[in-house]
C-alpha cells in the first residue's frame, strides 16, 4: 500500500511533547484560569485529555475539556463523496469569555482548523482561541498558524503523516509514509 | 458498519438495510444536539436548494422539513397542492422537469398516490425524499419513531412494539413495520378486523383485535389517528364504539408494563384513540417525537446530499 514508513516520533517523544506543550500553555496564559481545552475528533480529543491531565499535574487545576466534531463545517461537503459520518460535539458550559486551546494531531492545509474556528464561534464568543498540534507538516492553504507545536516535520505532498495513539491504535507514534499514487 | 448512504433517494424503509437505518439513527443523535444550541444552524447544506412539494395537506411534517433544511443553511421553497400547477392539470413528469430546470438539489414530496415519489425519482437527478405516499410509506416518520425508541429503550432486539389504530390506511404503520422488523423488534398490530390489511401477517407482524392482549406485554404502544370520516365509510359503527374497545386510557394502562412508552405521530384526537390523561401523562413521549423528527430529517437531508463519488479524499 505504501513504502518506506519512517518513524519521526516514538512514544517517549510524544509524551515529552505533551508535557512541554502543557508547560508552554500555562506560561503563555499565566496560569490556567479561564482555560478550556477542546480536542478535534478523533485523535485531537485524546491529546486534549492528556494535556488536561498534564496541566492538572503542574498547576493542580482541572480545566474543562471539550470535544469538537467539525464534519458539518467542512468546506468540501458534497464534493468528496457521500457525506461523512458526523460525530458528537460536546462543549462544557458556555465558551464565552474562555481561553480555548484547540488541539489536533496534525496541522496540514489548515482547513480543519478553519472549520473548527467557525464551529466554536457558533457556540459563543471566547476570549481567545489558541492552537496546539502534535505535528506541523507544512503546506498551509489558509493563513493559519499553531501556537504550540510538538514537532515540525517538513513533508512533501506525496507523503502522508500517520499519528497513532495508545487510546485508539494501541501505541503512541508518528510515522511518515510515501503515499501510493493512484 | 457503513459510514455513508450511497443512495440518491429515500423512498421507503423497505429498501433500506439494517446498517443504513442504524447509520441514520446514529447521525440523528449528533443533529439532535444542534437544536439545543443558541445558534441553531450549521453551514453543511449552504448553497443547496431544497423544494418541499406537498400534494397532500400537512403542517407538522412540512414545517419539520422546512426547519431541518433551514438549520442546515439550505435554501428552501415550499409548494402545496392548492397553489401548485398540478391543479391546472400538469403531469407529475412535467412538474419534475420544471423542478429540474430550476436546479433544485433535493425534493421532499408528499402525494396521495402510493408510488408517486418513486416515479418522480426516476425522472430527476435531484434526490427525492418521500414525506408520505398514499398508504405505502412515510419513512422519516418511522425513523423518528425508531429514534425515539432507541433514545429511551436503547435497543430494538426483542423489544415489543404495539400499534393501535387504523392500520389499513396507515403508511406510518407500514414504514415502522419494515424498519422495526429489520432491527429485530417484535411488532403487533391491533385494530378492528375492518381496519387490518388482509394477509399482513406475511410481513412478520402479530395481528390481534384484542386490545388487552396487545397491550399487556408491550414495551411501546404507538397510536395511529382514527379519522372521523372512516365512520361514514362503515369501518366501525361509531367513534364511541371504537373508543370503547380500542382507546388507550389509564384503565387499560393498568394492565400494561409499568415502563411502557406511549407514542403518537400526531395530530392527536383527544378522547378518541387516546385520552388527555395519557397524552399529558409521564409515559407519553409524543412531544419528544416532534423534537426527534427535526434531528432525523436533518440527518437524512445531510446523508443524502453528498455526491455519489466513491472515493473520499483525505483532508487535514
Amino acid at each position: 500500500m505504501s513504502s518506506n514508513p519512517k518513524q519521526v516520533l516514538d512514544a517517549e517523544g510524544v509524551s515529552r511533547a505533551v508535557v512541554r506543550i502543557a508547560h508552554e500553555i500555562l506560561e503563555r496564559n499565566h496560569g490556567s484560569s479561564d482555560l478550556m481545552i477542546v480536542g478535534i475528533r478523533t485523535r485531537g480529543v485524546f491529546l486534549a485529555e492528556r494535556l488536561q491531565k498534564e496541566i492538572k499535574n503542574i498547576d493542580y487545576v482541572e480545566s474543562p475539556l471539550g470535544m469538537l466534531d467539525i464534519t458539518l463545517y467542512r468546506d468540501d461537503l458534497g464534493e468528496i463523496g457521500p457525506n461523512p459520518t458526523v460525530g458528537e460535539t460536546d462543549l462544557p458550559d458556555d465558551i464565552s469569555g474562555k481561553i480555548i486551546v484547540l488541539v489536533d494531531d496534525v496541522l496540514f492545509t489548515g482547513r480543519t482548523i478553519r472549520a473548527a474556528l467557525d464551529a466554536l464561534i457558533d457556540f459563543g464568543r471566547p476570549q481567545g482561541i489558541q492552537l496546539a498540534v502534535l505535528v506541523d507538516r507544512g503546506h498551509r492553504e489558509l493563513p493559519i498558524k499553531a501556537d504550540y507545536v510538538g514537532k515540525n516535520i517538513p513533508t512533501s505532498q506525496h507523503e502522508q503523516v500517520i499519528v497513532k495513539m495508545q487510546e485508539k491504535d494501541g501505541a503512541d507514534e508518528v510515522i511518515v509514509v510515501e503515499r501510493k499514487t493512484s | 458498519m457503513i459510514e455513508a448512504l450511497n443512495r440518491k433517494d429515500l423512498l421507503g424503509l423497505r429498501d433500506l438495510s439494517a446498517d443504513e437505518i442504524n447509520l441514520i439513527l446514529r447521525t440523528a443523535k449528533s443533529f439532535k444536539q444542534i437544536s439545543q444550541r443558541s445558534v441553531k444552524k450549521v453551514p453543511s447544506l449552504r448553497g443547496k436548494t431544497i423544494a418541499n412539494i406537498f400534494f397532500e395537506p400537512s403542517t407538522r411534517t412540512r414545517i419539520s422539513f422546512e426547519l431541518a433544511e433551514k438549520r442546515l443553511s439550505a435554501d428552501t421553497i415550499s409548494l402545496s397542492l392548492s397553489t401548485s400547477s398540478m391543479v391546472k392539470g400538469e403531469t407529475l413528469k412535467d412538474t419534475a422537469r420544471n423542478i429540474e430546470s430550476l436546479k433544485v438539489d433535493t425534493v421532499v414530496m408528499r402525494h396521495s398516490a402510493s408510488g408517486a415519489p418513486h416515479r418522480l425519482a426516476r425522472h430527476l437527478t435531484a434526490s427525492v425524499i418521500n414525506a408520505g405516499d398514499g398508504t405505502n410509506e412515510h419513512p422519516t416518520q418511522a425513523l423518528l419513531d425508531m429514534f425515539t425508541i432507541l433514545e429511551k429503550k436503547e435497543k430494538f432486539e426483542g423489544l415489543k412494539i404495539t400499534f393501535v389504530g387504523d392500520i389499513l390506511h396507515s403508511r406510518v404503520a407500514r414504514s415502522n413495520l419494515w424498519g422495526l422488523t429489520k432491527l429485530g423488534a417484535e411488532v403487533t398490530f391491533c385494530a378492528p378486523k375492518t381496519l387490518i390489511p388482509p394477509k399482513i401477517e406475511a410481513l412478520g407482524v402479530r395481528v390481534t383485535s384484542n386490545l388487552k392482549e396487545a397491550v399487556k406485554d408491550a414495551d411501546v404502544i404507538n397510536l395511529l389517528r382514527i379519522q372521523r370520516e372512516r365512520q361514514q365509510q362503515s369501518f366501525f359503527p361509531s367513534i364511541r364504539e371504537y373508543a370503547s374497545q380500542f382507546q388507550i386510557n389509564s384503565e387499560i394502562l393498568k394492565i400494561a408494563k409499568p415502563d411502557v412508552m406511549i407514542m403518537h405521530p400526531g395530530p392527536v384526537n383527544r378522547g378518541v384513540e387516546i385520552t388527555s390523561e395519557v397524552v399529558d401523562g409521564d409515559k407519553s413521549v409524543i412531544l419528544d417525537q416532534v423534537t426527534h423528527g427535526l434531528a432525523v430529517r436533518m440527518a437524512v437531508l445531510f446523508l443524502l446530499s453528498g455526491s455519489s463519488v466513491e472515493k473520499v479524499k483525505e483532508v487535514a
